[in-house]
């Protein structure tokens, strides 16, 4: 039976009903159009889906939407300014070829944001740690660790 | 996979909703492990009770006599970065960050990993090197039971279907005690482990009073490695003693040959893991 919870997303406060088995990514992505977010593996594994949950990184797929009540979340979405700008993180990832399929893209610069918040000089072993959660069949990692470590100067 | 969902705020409404619905309830915390299990029938819950409200169960404390009680809701991120655990039990911060990933770490929390009893679960063999204690709360009273008790085989535990864990206990460390946890694993700590090993010893130099050698992932529980610590114990570490522990730790592994490694390589490895952490135990303790 479908639950009525409230929660901020980009800083927006949303009402909405939700079952208690939808995930987050899919009231994202089927409810609010939000699709930013994306989902890859559905298990928690690949990071595609990762969103800030009152400022920690936390893989959407597998999160209960029902969870989310009073919640403060930040979507990919959210990291842009409200007139498009650019989130530095995004800039440094577009400077450094950090991009090819862009599948990953929204998942690892959440995640590149939650490690600054915690790290904000972090050398490239903690980077390649902190990002072990985010999978890319792409690049190779290495021009994503770059532009992390770019965006952390 | 209908269900149910409720989010109790007190532990005791937790119990009075578990022994109501009896066996067609479960817990969810941060639900990392279970929403899967759901998802691919694995389990079925009718009612799915989320305790991860509660407010009183999210704790880290340090007494230096009574020795730490951590709440079964404390998020394995906060056991992996607490300054309290650095500084007393380190070895419990290092199990802790081989868990997962740090989204994964930031939702999932040490009750959860436990009562969940994967045999290869991270924060169990270190626990069980440091003789934890596991209270459980039940409808007529609290129990407390040692952490090697709690898993009976793969997934299973001795929780009743109307019981909730609420706290880990461990007590104060022994002087010169030095922890070392390994996990070894294809792609670092979002695998799996293939095998997982927690080395617990009190040292004086190479000079071992007591060691507590915990095998994770090669049988249906994290088990102790009894005779490999006999041959530690009391005993000078030098190499010919490590070579035989490592063999004996070995030789009483039960792995299984699965997707992620055979019975056979992960016996060799069990050996390989004693030995680089009874290794790394003596040059901590240095």
């Amino acid at each position: 039976m479908k639950q009525i919870i409230k929660f901020v997303v980009n800083g927006f406060e949303k009402e909405i009903a939700v079952e208690p088995w939808w995930s987050l990514a899919h009231v994202f992505r089927e409810e609010l159009d939000l699709t930013g977010t994306k989902v890859s593996c559905n298990e928690g594994d690949c990071g595609a889906c990762t969103v800030l949950i009152d400022g920690k990184a936390v893989k959407s797929c597998i999160y209960p939407a029902i969870k989310a009540r009073g919640k403060n979340i930040l979507t990919i979405e959210g990291l842009s300014g409200k007139k498009g700008e650019l989130h530095k993180i995004q800039e440094s990832y577009i400077e450094n070829f950090a991009i090819q399929c862009g599948y990953c893209t929204p998942g690892m610069i959440m995640t590149t944001k939650a490690l600054l918040e915690d790290n904000p000089n972090p050398n490239e072993e903690e980077v390649r740690e902190y990002l072990q959660g985010n999978l890319c069949r792409c690049t190779g990692y290495k021009k994503i660790v770059e532009a992390v470590l770019y965006s952390a100067q | 996979m209908r269900y149910e969902y409720m989010t109790p705020v007190t532990i005791e409404e937790t119990i009075a909703l578990l022994a109501e619905h009896n066996g067609k309830a479960k817990v969810i915390a941060g639900g990392t492990d279970l929403v899967l299990q759901i998802r691919n029938k694995t389990k079925k819950p009718e009612y799915v009770i989320d305790i991860s409200e509660i407010p009183t169960l999210d704790y880290i404390k340090y007494d230096k006599k009574q020795g730490l009680s951590i709440g079964a809701l404390t998020t394995v991120r906060d056991v992996e970065n607490s300054t309290e655990l650095l500084q007393k039990y380190p070895v419990l911060c290092q199990a802790a960050g081989r868990l997962g990933s740090v989204a994964i770490r930031n939702v999932g929390t040490i009750g959860g990993n436990l009562c969940n009893a994967s045999p290869s679960a991270e924060n169990a063999p270190a626990l069980i090197g440091l003789s934890a204690k596991i209270k459980i709360a039940g409808p007529n009273d609290e129990r407390v039971i040692p952490i090697e008790d709690f898993f009976v085989g793969p997934g299973q535990t001795v929780l009743k279907n109307e019981e909730v864990m609420t706290e880990i206990q461990v007590p104060a460390p022994q002087p010169n005690t030095v922890g070392v946890y390994l996990k070894h694993a294809i792609r670092g700590s979002i695998d799996l482990a293939i095998v997982g090993v927690a080395v617990i010893a009190e040292l004086d130099g190479k000079f071992c009073r007591d060691i507590k050698i915990v095998l994770g992932a090669v049988g249906p529980t994290p088990m102790r490695a009894r005779g490999a610590e006999k041959i530690v114990n009391g005993n000078k570490i030098d190499n010919a003693v490590i070579e035989k522990c490592a063999q004996a730790a070995s030789e009483e592994s039960r792995p299984i040959t699965d997707v992620r490694a055979s019975a056979e390589y992960r016996k060799e490895m069990v050996k390989v893991l004693v030995k680089n952490g009874i290794n790394e135990a003596v040059r901590k303790g240095l």
